[in-house]
């Protein structure tokens, strides 16, 4: 096939070119066929494991709604991935890229955990008040260490981030095999269950996180869309140098932002362990930082998107586990599932912004493009 | 900075706001109870041990139950694993064996076991959402295997009083619908000791153990173990290494190539994979395996192991709920009920291990002998115990702190 003398411009085969933009309509087609396929996908994998995709996939769907109670349990999943989505967004949307919401929920959690452990006699709302604060001002810290950084000496934030997460693992495990360990666990390292006076209140059957969750999709949205920090935050987002010109602080909003950033994702961490765990685990992040990127992309970075987003996913998960229990299939295979499901919804993603073109379109296309300029 | 700082403070208000909606009714409603059972369980955990063996006697010879029975046919039991049965070896593939063992002996029929593979203990979220899936599934019966779960278990069993909670190697209970499940394994342990004493040829035994002095049930299995060799070879000692984890299959390997290294040639463990037997073999010294029979994981290392027959408790425990004499007390069984046991010895074992072990087994099972007997030596220079009487199973689940004269802990 590489003979000149048969492809005289020497064309490859297959190359890749970008798309001018697709009308609403076609995207909302484009990315219902992935959805379509990836189920399909999936139907074939799970056939191959000898069981019938239709009842697979009707239980996880029945398995995450089926009742109050697998609702609810639905829901608490969601929590922590939704409003971590929604901090990682507003990094995102300055290309900064936060890989450290792990680590931020986790410091966010242990900063609440102390006054769980060690105030637990205080009136319940400041109780709670403060163990907020303490979640949004160790998450926030925890994402303005990088940024620092990035602002003065230009340090690679994602791997920076990233290590953080490490950092405050391993924190949370000193803490729960030393001076936290829960006295009467006779040597086991765990730290104590939290008093219910610091653990937060249910709304409707579920921690009102929840509440906090939707509270946030809308402040967020306003955020960045309607207030002028949010444009700023977008204006260094397409590029620096422009918000230089324009006599933007950047290394300001840098800052400002990343606090805001890894702030909500500390209060996801304070809400998890405080509503959901009632205590401090090193699972209190449990893959969510990393889960929520995904999230935060497939929502395109807006708000109600990532509603959506984050609810199909935890209905997914939560699905995953009883089709686990009622079809003896491995656990396992429902992580493989969610990759086949991933993998085509982000793959058309690409084809929602570029294509393929053949050699033998070719012509025809610079043609097209000749009649477009 | 300014605006920021009106932000979160507005941002508080809007949450007090919530926080104050809501602690209106459930919370002060649920303050009280909270606070009993946070006091119960420091008074009762002390109490439970104590009466468990005394109590248990009491309470199956009465034959009432403090739940209401429930037909064969309608039970539904739901068991929570950390990992998965399909391993083939170890803790959870021993309960899984005790599930089915149970299933076969009472008849249930496979629909009428929900099992959650995969739980991870440390995942309250995640342990929580496991058992209410079971519960929304039917099941009236929890068995929740590993530790972690406790604190779980402990607070759904609130919610749902309907619903049995069993815990395994825990130490809380509620003595209704929550108890707790264990069993003297320390005796298992001192005959497992006996074969690893008369084989050492370098007087030096090792012992791949999950966790350190703290814990009870892992420094009394080392005890026994010591006891146990002690009783035929004076001269031996046994190294301890702690791998701080239950589960490490690459800290267990280590810890137990660091104990070959150190001269040891025979191997026990108390963790969950079979890899210090595995390490064993490839240096060719011995082991004992524990949970599952090990000799299929090193055929040409394993003298014998230290199991678990679980089916034993399950069936009693489903059975007493079929025929409505649940008493929610706390199981702690032994070798005569035969919950614990060791593998049979393989011929591995030095000339004579099968006489000694025996004898000592009729010791245990006929003769009250209870391993902890007697005034016992510490390696610290100190004494436990009273001539004339055993340990008390508090002391054996809950301060066994200190460790037997021939252990040295590396």
């Amino acid at each position: 096939m590489n003979n000149p003398a048969e492809n005289p411009q020497k064309e490859p085969l297959l190359r890749i070119a970008k798309r001018a933009e697709l009308p609403a309509g076609k995207i909302v087609i484009l990315r219902l066929l992935a959805v379509v396929l990836s189920l399909v996908a999936g139907g074939i994998f799970i056939a191959c494991m000898g069981q019938n995709p239709l009842t697979i996939y009707g239980t996880i769907l029945s398995g995450a709604c089926r009742s109050a109670m697998a609702f609810q349990g639905t829901v608490k999943l969601m929590i922590p991935l939704l409003i971590t989505s929604l901090g990682v967004t507003l990094a995102f949307k300055m290309k900064f890229w936060n890989i450290g919401a792990e680590g931020q929920i986790i410091f966010g959690a242990t900063c609440a955990t102390f006054f769980a452990l060690f105030c637990s006699g205080m009136n319940h709302v400041l109780l709670i008040i403060v163990m907020f604060l303490a979640g949004f001002i160790g998450g926030g810290l925890w994402g303005l260490i990088p940024a620092v950084f990035k602002v003065r000496y230009n340090t690679n934030e994602t791997l920076f981030t990233l290590m953080l997460n490490y950092i405050a693992l391993h924190i949370v495990s000193y803490l729960r095999d030393g001076p936290w360990m829960d006295p009467g666990s006779q040597g086991f390292p765990k730290i104590a269950r939290f008093d219910k006076n610091a653990s937060l209140d249910k709304f409707l059957g579920i921690q009102f996180g929840w509440l906090i969750g939707l509270l946030l999709v809308v402040i967020v949205f306003i955020y960045l869309k309607y207030t002028k920090q949010g444009y700023e935050i977008s204006v260094v987002g397409e590029s620096q140098d422009t918000a230089r010109y324009a006599g933007m602080n950047v290394k300001k909003i840098i800052l400002r932002t990343m606090f805001l950033s890894g702030g909500i994702c500390g209060m996801a961490g304070m809400i998890q362990a405080t509503g959901s765990d009632i205590t401090l685990t090193t699972s209190v992040a449990g893959g969510v930082g990393f889960t929520a990127i995904i999230i935060a992309w497939l929502g395109q970075l807006n708000p109600f998107a990532i509603l959506l987003v984050s609810f199909l996913f935890s209905v997914l998960e939560k699905g995953s586990s009883v089709v686990q229990s009622n079809y003896g299939l491995s656990t396992d295979c429902a992580d493989v599932l969610q990759g086949i499901i991933l993998f085509f919804i982000l793959g058309c993603e690409f084809f929602v912004r570029y294509r393929f073109l053949f050699r033998t379109k070719v012509h025809s296309e610079k043609k097209i493009k000749a009649e477009g300029e | 900075m300014k605006k920021f700082l009106s932000l979160l403070a507005v941002s508080a208000m809007v949450v007090s706001l919530c926080a104050c909606g809501n602690s209106g009714t459930p919370a002060a409603d649920n303050a009280e109870p909270a606070a009993d059972t946070q006091d119960q369980t420091a008074d009762t955990q002390q109490e439970t041990e104590d009466q468990t063996a005394d109590a248990q006697q009491e309470e199956s010879q009465t034959g009432t139950g403090v739940m209401p029975a429930i037909a064969k046919e309608d039970i539904k039991v739901g068991v929570i694993h950390i990992t998965d049965p399909a391993e083939g070896s170890g803790y959870t593939y021993t309960h899984d064996l005790g599930i089915q063992g149970m299933q076969k002996n009472i008849g249930l029929d496979d629909s009428q076991i929900v099992r959650k593979n995969n739980v991870n203990d440390t995942d309250a979220t995640a342990i929580e959402n496991a058992i209410r899936e079971c519960i929304e599934d039917g099941c009236n019966v929890i068995f929740a295997t590993s530790w972690g779960f406790m604190d779980t278990c402990e607070a759904l069993a609130e919610e749902f009083p309907q619903v049995i909670f069993s815990h395994g190697t825990g130490y809380k209970s509620n003595g209704v619908n929550f108890n707790n499940y264990f069993g003297r394994i320390y005796q298992a342990r001192y005959l497992a000791g006996i074969a690893a004493g008369l084989k050492t040829e370098s007087n030096k035994l090792g012992y791949v153990a999950a966790m350190g002095q703290d814990n009870s049930e892992v420094t009394g299995g080392i005890n026994a173990f010591a006891m146990g060799a002690y009783s035929v070879n004076p001269d031996c000692e046994v190294y301890v290494k702690v791998t701080n984890s239950w589960f490490d299959p690459e800290g267990e390997t280590q810890a137990a190539q660091a104990l070959v290294d150190l001269g040891c040639d025979v191997i026990a463990q108390h963790c969950d994979t079979p890899n210090p037997q595995t390490v064993a073999e490839q240096n060719g010294v011995w082991g004992v395996g524990y949970n599952s029979d090990m000799s299929k994981d090193a055929p040409k290392a394993v003298l014998t192991s230290v199991m678990w027959d679980w089916s034993v408790y399950y069936t009693t425990a489903v059975q007493s709920v079929i025929d409505g004499t649940w008493s929610g007390e706390n199981y702690f069984g032994g070798m005569n009920e035969g919950l614990v046991t060791i593998a049979p010895l393989s011929d591995l074992c030095a000339d004579g291990t099968k006489e000694a072990v025996e004898a000592a087994k009729e010791q245990i099972t006929k003769n009250g002998f209870n391993v902890f007997d007697g005034v016992i030596e510490t390696n610290d220079g100190s004494t436990v115990g009273t001539e004339g009487s055993t340990l008390s199973d508090g002391d054996i689940t809950g301060n066994m702190n200190w460790y037997f004269k021939n252990v040295v802990v590396k």
